[in-house]
């Protein structure tokens, strides 16, 4: 599924960095009716996790409150090169995953 | 062990007498509505809950609920020994609680975090920041919303 991930290529050791993710996901509430009475069934991402060199440094629980397509920004402090991993886990066994590289000078 | 009523009667008066203050600063949201209060209570548990250092950032009038930019930052300064563990935020009349759990670290930097979320309703949302010393600190808002997400129809 496609991304979109934000981080500065490169930064200073020791800076605070924004990192912006943006996957593409209908998050479907799973309280929404068709017009004919029948629930439609939930399809949400539930979990989100960014790691740094393999060292989580930044984890949310998703809900049905989150708007489609969901946007997340968060910061954290960068102390040396390396690769920032992304995975979206959700309902129906859905799984995705991205990357993005800073160097760090 | 069954109590007695004149036990029970006791016990209840002796709480009244010794909680007031304490009910004070665990219930500084005077009309939280149940759904609300148990999801919060969920992941505070019985801890007291105390107003400020945490910030919410979302338009007091929205006119479409289904997409709402939120950001919520809290005053820490982020280090080893005094950061924030994790934010909590919730609402009053989505049909579930919930609306996000974040967790941070001390390498985070800054105790912020953005979001779009969905509204439902016109209504309250509230944030919860835990620190590193295990208390809760939270901030409420409230939202004017035009067009309701989450319940609608398909087409």
């Amino acid at each position: 599924m496609a991304a979109l991930i934000n981080v500065p290529a490169k930064a200073k050791r020791g800076d605070i960095i924004e990192i912006r993710t943006l996957t593409s996901h209908i998050m479907e509430t799973g309280f929404r009716h068709t017009a004919d009475g029948a629930l439609v069934p939930r399809d949400i991402i539930t979990s989100f996790t960014c790691r740094y060199n393999g060292t989580e440094v930044f984890r949310a629980d998703l809900f049905p409150a989150i708007a489609a397509n969901p946007y997340l920004s968060f910061f954290t402090v960068v102390k040396e090169s390396g690769k920032f991993e992304f995975e979206w886990i959700g309902d129906n066994g859905y799984s995705s995953t991205a990357s993005a590289s800073i160097t760090v000078e | 062990m069954a109590t007695t009523r004149r036990q029970f009667l006791n016990l209840a008066g002796g709480v009244t007498v010794a909680g007031t203050i304490p009910i004070v600063t665990l219930r500084p949201l005077a009309a939280t509505p149940a759904m609300l209060s148990a999801a919060i209570r969920n992941v505070v548990g019985e801890a007291p809950i105390r107003t400020g250092k945490v910030k919410l950032d979302i338009p007091p009038l929205v006119e479409n609920g289904n997409t709402v930019p939120m950001t919520v930052s809290v005053a820490s300064p982020m280090t080893a020994t005094d950061y924030v563990k994790s934010i909590h935020v919730f609402n009053e009349k989505n049909p579930q609680p919930n609306i996000g759990n974040f967790y941070l670290n001390p390498s985070s930097g800054r105790a912020q975090v953005s979001t779009r979320i969905r509204l439902a309703d016109t209504q309250k949302v509230v944030a919860i920041a835990r620190l590193s010393d295990d208390t809760f600190w939270q901030v409420a808002a409230d939202v004017v919303v035009t067009l309701a997400a989450c319940t609608e129809e398909l087409n």
